[in-house]
């Protein structure tokens, strides 16, 4: 029999009506599930009372699998069949991952996504991600008594199209319907946002067991918005460990350890480091396998003097997310605090001393996302009370484009843009005659092509022949509140159109975007330098070709020596155009202008005399204009 | 003619009440609907109606419209555990038949 839950006043479901929903923070160590019960979002505790599920999958030679403590339990004996941290690997090639060669795992290459080789057959991330998400739905429905109608699951601000879509498809594989994904520190703020109805611009500093992310957002009016988002994803609670670890080794004078040994001293080390914040002092005990004995007292001030560096390292990418936003730390009304690793005194410090306040941290900094993720669960599934009807907004992390002729990147829709997001712009063709264009979408800051990531190419067929320049090609580029992107293009007259939805075979790491983030910054000058060199030699082409093509049709206008003239300032402007020297290709420009000045001249009275004689002239009327072009398909 | 809850029920109604940050009590009740006839109503109370009748149970307020009344008299609230699935549950002695979910029933 259902148990039932205390409504809103006059909100009362009808019986088998209640919608119910669920909130999944799917992280890299560990997994939860929460739901909204009585008005009060939850975390659904498995079956001995424990939250958490390790996000960890054993496979079995007989096809079947177990996820969590149990599977964690087994790393050590059968290290090959037991899969922990694949959300590093979701939505990722196998020239992605790092230290390959350090993990147990046996990759297999394959395209768009890499896979592993288990004992219940080859697994890609997508299959390990649903086994686990499935576990979790088992325990909500079982929890909840009753079918789920969908899920808000969360995803790192950083997450790219390929990581978002393979979250997506490993949901869908899972028996769950997604009713959105959420970025994580979006989550946060939404668990404390609303339960402290307050508005204003909030920092949400996240550290977690093996990543650290920064994420500026804006609360106003109901709405949020992400403002600017940073991080380090090679910085988390467990280099911690590693520097108590060696604060053990020195202080206890060890030699080098055995693996074991080492095993079973960064164990002692991750539970002194648990230990010490609420005690102040833990004592370190272990006898070693070597037969050293170790003896060590670690206390409060010995632990922020030895991990100093790492807080100071959270600090950096917190000032350029700030920057990012346009803000200073004044204009911060609050700091959450997400991730165990903030629980501890040194960390609450230094971002309670740069924030010049006490951050947040009244709700438990392990289940805040998931708690927020069930919040918007439950208003997305329809179960909303009156006044809760606020909105989402999130940021693209990198800017999307596409490729102009000259190897160009034309921004479409500028990097943290808030989505969702629609932004279309006009193109035009290069050639006479150009029947189709090539769109080529890329994703990223830099400002020719060959610097930034391509994200998918489609043609579009069909154009009506013209003359350069004078076909309409409206392009769209269009986010959805997923972060995923649509592209489409169209031309206006004969109204055909092609499009695609990106799903790129494998999009960019955290790592990637910060350094072409650097990347851009660095090289502002010289890509801009380079751009007015493209643009310079591609305009040089677009009048080589005119002039070509005039010559082809009223070369009997001029003389035989007026002719050789042109042709010789074309040759020359060809040359130019291959150097390095934007100077001179103007120059040269100029030459062949000048050149040819006197045969427009007569090319226009020809036509006027055309246009008298009752031709139509659209033909003519239609110059090329400075829209950008688009090359032909190869 | 009293309706009650159990001291357990009790006790998660006041700290959900605490959590909420507002409203005065807990309403009961039930309408016409649902497979078996009539479906039971568990609300937070913001605004008493005129028409409520009010019981005190183990320090929360408990309001029941009058209509409701004859369904629900002397029902006990209680909170249990059912497998990884916690709730209120109705122990309604006017109940004759119920439908297998036990959302809705018959008098």
């Amino acid at each position: 029999m259902a148990l039932l839950q205390i409504a809103e006043p006059g909100e009362s479901p009808a019986p088998h009506q209640q919608k119910l929903a669920v909130g999944i923070d799917l992280g890299t160590t560990n997994s939860l599930v929460a739901t909204v019960r009585s008005g009060l979002s939850t975390v659904i505790s498995d079956e001995l009372g424990r939250p958490l599920l390790p996000s960890v999958v054993h496979y079995h030679a007989d096809g079947s699998s177990e996820v969590g403590y149990e599977a964690q339990s087994r790393q050590a004996i059968d290290p090959r069949n037991v899969i922990a941290s694949v959300k590093r690997f979701m939505g990722r090639g196998i020239r992605d991952i790092a230290h390959r060669e350090s993990m147990p795992y046996e990759f297999e290459d394959a395209p768009g996504m890499v896979r592993l080789r288990t004992a219940a057959g080859v697994k890609s991330p997508v299959e390990i991600s649903a086994d686990i998400l499935r576990t979790l739905r088992v325990r909500a429905e079982a929890s909840l008594g009753g079918q789920l109608v969908g899920a808000v699951i969360t995803v790192p601000a950083y997450f790219d199209d390929a990581q978002r879509q393979a979250t997506k498809d490993a949901a869908k594989l899972a028996g769950l319907s997604v009713l959105r994904l959420l970025n994580e520190p979006t989550a946060a703020a939404i668990a404390y946002g609303l339960d402290n109805a307050a508005e204003g611009v909030y920092a949400v500093y996240d550290l977690g067991g093996g990543t650290f992310d920064i994420s500026i957002l804006n609360l106003s009016k109901g709405v949020f918005e992400v403002m600017s988002t940073g991080g380090d994803s090679a910085l988390g609670g467990d280099d911690f460990d590693q520097r108590i670890f060696c604060w053990i080794l020195e202080a206890a004078k060890l030699k080098p350890l055995s693996i074991e040994d080492a095993r079973l001293l960064l164990t002692c080390a991750r539970e002194a480091k648990e230990y010490l914040t609420p005690h102040g002092v833990a004592p370190i005990t272990a006898r070693l396998n070597s037969g050293e004995v170790v003896d060590l007292k670690l206390t409060t001030e010995i632990f922020t003097e030895i991990s100093q560096t790492l807080v100071a390292k959270t600090i950096q990418p917190v000032k350029k997310a700030l920057r990012d936003a346009a803000l200073s730390v004044a204009d911060v009304k609050g700091v959450v605090m997400v991730g165990g690793a903030t629980r501890m005194p040194q960390i609450q410090r230094a971002v309670g001393a740069f924030f010049k306040q006490e951050p947040l941290n009244n709700l438990d900094p392990d289940k805040v996302v998931a708690l927020g993720a069930a919040m918007q669960a439950n208003l997305l599934a329809g179960n909303r009370a009156a006044g809760d009807d606020w909105l989402l907004l999130d940021v693209i992390p990198l800017s999307l484009g596409l490729e102009t002729m000259g190897g160009l990147v034309e921004k479409i829709i500028p990097r943290n843009s808030t989505i969702p997001i629609a932004r279309a712009q006009a193109f035009t063709t290069f050639r006479d005659g150009q029947t189709a264009l090539a769109v080529h979408v890329v994703q990223g800051e830099r400002e020719l092509v060959s610097d930034c990531r391509s994200l998918a190419r489609f043609e579009l067929r069909g154009i009506p022949p013209m003359v350069a320049g004078a076909a309409r090609i409206r392009v769209a580029f269009q986010v959805d509140a997923d972060g995923l992107l649509a592209v489409s293009a169209r031309e206006t007259t004969a109204g055909v159109e092609a499009n695609i939805v990106v799903k790129p075979s494998y999009g960019l790491s955290d790592d990637e975007i910060a350094s072409m983030l650097k990347d851009s910054m660095a090289h502002t000058k010289d890509d801009a330098l380079r751009r007015a060199l493209k643009e310079a030699q591609v305009e040089a082409q677009r009048l080589i070709e005119a002039v070509q093509s005039a010559l082809k049709s009223d070369g009997d206008l001029l003389t035989n020596e007026q002719r050789a003239r042109i042709e010789d300032a074309i040759a020359k402007l060809q040359t130019t155009a291959l150097g390095e020297n934007r100077r001179h290709i103007t120059l040269a420009m100029d030459d062949l202008e000048g050149e040819t000045k006197e045969f427009a001249a007569r090319r226009m009275d020809k036509s006027i005399r055309r246009a008298f004689a009752g031709k139509n002239i659209d033909e003519l009327a239609s110059s090329p204009d400075s829209s950008k072009s688009l090359e032909e398909p190869a | 003619m009293a309706v009650t809850l159990s001291e357990k029920a009790a006790k998660h109604v006041a700290s959900y009440m605490v959590k909420r940050g507002k409203g005065i009590g807990l309403r009961l009740g039930v309408r016409t609907s649902g497979c078996s006839g009539v479906a039971y109503k568990l609300e937070f109370v913001d605004v008493a109606d005129p028409d409520d009748v009010e019981f005190e149970s183990h320090g929360v307020k408990v309001l029941i419209d009058a209509k409701s009344l004859p369904y629900l008299d002397g029902t006990e609230l209680d909170y249990t555990r059912e497998g990884l699935s916690e709730g209120f549950k109705f122990n309604n002695p006017n109940v004759k038949d119920a439908c297998g979910c036990g959302e809705s029933f018959n008098v």
